[in-house]
């Protein structure tokens, strides 16, 4: 596997610049020649499915829910980050890049890193341009507050629906460009595979999710810009058909996989409360900007918080991390809850929870002013609790997130499959070993609308592409591969339902390849995994015929992936031998319990290529080189 | 606690439905209403029967994508709350609930609880949107919006497409939903410079959609979980007619063209 990663040369300000100055370009009449399939339509894929049509490519995009409007993008909630500098802060697009690149324990790529900070303000102001409403002033200037991992206020908001606005704002330029006739809009599609022509990407086989038909559409280039795989763990706070199904099968036909163990678990969600749980549900980060991270002094303190008086209660944040206090970096925060409950100073009814104190900020601003800035977290939280949090403290506890690995891209955003391009939280690229706040939101516009619109004409400019059709061998090849898995999973007709072997898998990988991981665990985890797997397949029920809407179909064809999947996070983490941002291996640890990188030895992206059913996948690497910073132990004290 | 379920079942678009009877015997109060449909499918599912097919995604109230009618109300009636985000404490030990799709012409039933809200899509993409380019627009901070302004349009655009407005109407309208977008891009000077053309493209596509026409009987509000408010309506009539008076460019003076709005 050839990782020519394609950095532009040049000081690191100057790469993208650069880059732009020599890219190729096609001309307005060639651009109406060549065909683009986009799956997807979160942030990266709506934003790159509108710009690609506005430039005037043929555009085909698909989505597996009922309208483009409704990917996962939309339940982001506290920000996008930009380097806007309003407050005059001493905000600059270093310091984005730096806290980005820090923040990801110097496990990203920084020319990456870098172009993705450049870009944060253009998107503001694209954003904005489209109606987006952001949070204003009183003299009418857009608003900003503080995220973790930063020390400058950055971050653009609306509300508590920012992702919900910005995906609106996509859907509505792409929505311009399907009334427009530019974009055949595919909703309802669930995509199966993807179609590799002369070694190139040239086309997915999707199942109509009404009818269960397969169809294969053929393009110059596809784009997936499908989202992360937090669901392997079953309970995330990813909506409940996020799925690998695409990125997996890419990388099944030849993309390489890079860092599948860095994933996030996000500190501020809901705990569970029964078996019967079906999701987690995040309360924005931008809570820790004004409620207090506690737990009991005491063991086991079982008394209402609010009778528990202040000097019996431990803000251990704020006494570890002096500086950076409540708003260090997710997986600090994530690592720092698991270990306080871990000790048995957890708090609510399985001990698997901390308080999120709003009292001070209450007593220091008034009522009004929190309801202002969270008063729709607060009513989430009341909806699922029956708990009032303007009284009495929320209980809080990690949960997965999102995921910093995905398939491996170039600067361009191209796998290793060429014609194949990876968009936001799809891809490895930007945020290294642990994402931060506010910039999922930022990268997954990055893509969509500044990059992929440049480095997709180089690479059709470039290529002597033949026509291809669907006709062709290589597409009922994967036709009836497709098809021969969609009757495998009906026909198992065992015992267990789908739900039943995506929560084993989920238990399996929260338990042993979490939030802190070793290498027994991790070696019983693939152990575990290939068994569940061969359960699956040998007694697994899934219901009802191919040619109808049937849910549970859907699943189990994505449950199968995850069980792929699994393994390889596992086997990626044990691989790993190092803690670095969201992967913490126990044996790699500071004395103070920090992640302990071993950048000898593993300063480098882990790029798996896959070997075929049954055989070990192979580890390839692409060093990470680091000119303009210099890698240092994270510290937020 | 202990539920009877009276669900709709229908096998496909063209299939004729019915009511079909369930029993749950354990239900926990914290469940969400969605995962209490996940415990009975479980069952459906271990007994050999065919689980109900229902809309769900992000199960935090944000995706529009669920929607049951639950008790004759679209998402169970409750203020502010999507079929997701209702949880089970807010019924009694015992309750008999029925369950139905969104009713609405313009929504077809294409399973069991699921409906075609596509209606909705079609809308927005004949002009619910500011016609701008990706590109290089002015810094964002040449806008000025007043701060009541943008939290007014924030208000508007908080709308998840979610279509219980629609259900809940007994005309079948679409107004809330149409509304509230052009109240939200109407409110903001990046959106007044094509207001005329947007009410005049969106009015014009809801109209050939089996959506029906308001005669202000505010249901809609009343079960809309992002509590917006009707307000939108009368703003966009206003609009509406606006963009006919006589000296517009395009289309002035035809007023006729008002049939379908109500009096306001």
């Amino acid at each position: 596997m050839k990782l020519d990663a394609r950095i532009p040369s040049g000081p690191l300000q100057q790469k993208w610049t650069n880059f732009r100055d020599h890219v190729k370009l096609l001309s307005p009449a060639n651009k109406r020649k060549h065909s683009i399939i986009v799956v997807g339509t979160g942030l990266a894929g709506a934003s790159a499915a509108a710009t690609l049509a506005e430039l005037g490519y043929k555009v085909k995009a698909f989505c597996y829910q009922d309208s483009a409007r409704r990917a996962h993008s939309i339940a982001a909630q506290g920000g996008i980050n930009a380097t806007k500098n309003y407050p005059y802060d001493g905000d600059t697009v270093w310091r984005l890049f730096y806290d980005t690149i820090k923040g990801g324990d110097f496990r990203g790529r920084e020319a990456n890193t870098y172009r993705l900070a450049e870009l944060s303000s253009n998107i503001i102001d694209q954003c904005v341009a489209q109606g987006v409403p952001f949070a204003r002033d009183y003299a009418g200037y857009l608003a900003n507050r503080t995220f973790g991992g930063a020390l400058v206020s950055r971050t653009f908001y609306a509300r508590g629906a920012t992702g919900q606005q910005l995906l609106l704002g996509a859907y509505s330029a792409l929505s311009r460009q399907v009334g427009l006739g530019n974009v055949e809009m595919h909703p309802r599609a669930d995509v199966q595979d993807i179609v590799i022509v002369d070694g190139k990407a040239r086309g997915i086989v999707v199942r109509d999710m009404l009818t269960g038909e397969l169809e294969a559409y053929a393009a110059d280039a596809v784009i997936l810009a499908t989202g992360g795989y937090a669901n392997v763990f079953y309970l995330s706070t990813n909506a409940k058909g996020c799925n690998t199904t695409a990125i997996w099968r890419a990388h099944r036909r030849g993309a390489g996989f890079a860092n599948p163990c860095y994933m996030q678990i996000h500190p501020t969600c809901i705990p569970q409360s029964g078996d019967y749980q079906s999701k987690l549900t995040l309360m924005s980060e931008s809570l820790r900007n004004d409620g207090r991270v506690w737990v009991p002094r005491k063991k086991g303190d079982t008394r209402p918080p609010n009778e528990i008086p202040e000097e019996e209660r431990n803000y251990y944040l704020e006494e570890k991390y002096p500086s950076y206090g409540n708003m260090v970096p997710r997986d600090v925060a994530s690592r720092n809850a698991k270990y306080w409950c871990d000790l048995g100073y957890g708090v609510g009814p399985n001990g698997r929870g901390v308080y999120l104190d709003f009292k001070d900020a209450i007593e220091r601003l008034g009522v009004e002013v929190i309801r202002q800035r969270y008063g729709n977290l607060f009513d989430m939280y009341e909806r699922i609790t029956g708990e009032n949090a303007y009284e009495v403290p929320m209980r809080i506890y990690p949960a997965p997130h999102y995921t910093m690995g995905g398939l491996w891209v170039d600067y361009h955003l191209m796998s290793t499959i060429p014609g194949l391009f990876v968009l936001g939280e799809a891809n490895f690229s930007d945020h290294g070993a642990n994402r931060l706040g506010a910039s999922a939101l930022m990268q997954g516009l990055a893509d969509g609308y500044f990059i992929i619109p440049i480095t997709i004409g180089d690479y059709l400019a470039s290529e002597r592409l033949q026509k291809v059709s669907t006709d062709a061998t290589e597409f009922k090849n994967v036709l009836a591969d497709v098809d021969e898995r969609l009757r495998k999973l009906l026909a198992v007709d065992g015992t267990k339902t789908v739900d039943h072997f995506h929560r084993e898998l989920g238990k399996v990988m929260w338990d042993k390849v979490g939030m802190s991981r070793n290498a027994q665990g991790l070696t019983e985890a693939i152990q575990r995994i290939q068994a569940l797997r061969e359960e699956f397949w040998n007694d697994v029920r899934v219901p009802g015929r191919n040619e109808e809407l049937n849910q549970e179909l859907e699943k189990a064809a994505r449950v199968a992936d995850f069980l792929e999947l699994g393994e390889l996070i596992a086997r990626d983490a044990l691989a790993r031998e190092e803690s670095a941002g969201g992967h913490f291996r126990e044996e790699y640890q500071t004395e103070e319990g920090e992640a302990l990188r071993d950048d000898e030895h593993f300063q480098h992206v882990a790029v798996w290529e896959y070997a075929g059913d049954g055989k070990e996948p192979i580890r390839h690497v692409e060093p990470l080189v680091f000119e303009a910073v210099t890698p240092t132990q994270r510290s937020y004290k | 606690m202990r539920l009877t379920l009276h669900i709709w079942r229908q096998s496909g678009p063209d299939a004729k439905g019915r009511f079909e009877t369930y029993k749950l015997d354990d239900v926990n109060e914290h469940m969400s209403f969605l995962e209490m449909l996940d415990v009975l499918n479980q069952q459906l599912i271990e007994n050999g029967e065919d689980p109900v097919a229902f809309e769900h995604d992000c199960r935090e109230g944000v995706c529009g994508m669920c929607g049951i009618v639950i008790n004759g109300l679209p998402h169970g009636g409750r203020k502010g709350t999507t079929t997701c985000q209702l949880h089970m404490r807010h019924f009694k030990d015992g309750e008999e609930l029925t369950l139905e799709p969104w009713r609405s012409a313009a929504f077809p039933v294409l399973k069991d609880l699921v409906v075609d809200r596509s209606a909705f899509d079609r809308i927005i993409q004949a002009g619910g949107f500011i016609s701008i380019h990706t590109g290089a627009p002015p810094d964002a901070a040449t806008i000025l919006v007043p701060k009541e302004d943008a939290e007014l349009a924030m208000d508007y655009a908080e709308c998840i497409g979610c279509g219980a407005c629609v259900a809940a109407c007994p005309n079948g309208a679409a107004m809330l939903f149409m509304s509230a977008k052009i109240a939200h891009l109407g409110m903001l000077p990046q959106g007044k410079v094509e207001a005329d053309r947007r009410v005049k493209a969106m009015v014009e596509a809801m109209e050939k959609e089996p959506f029906g026409a308001c005669t202000n009987f505010t249901s809609c509000e009343a079960v809309c979980p992002k509590e917006i408010s009707i307000s939108a309506i009368a703003r966009m009539n206003r609009d509406y007619r606006r963009a006919f008076l006589p000296g517009k460019a395009e289309g002035g003076g035809k007023l006729e063209k008002v049939k379908l709005l109500p009096a306001t």
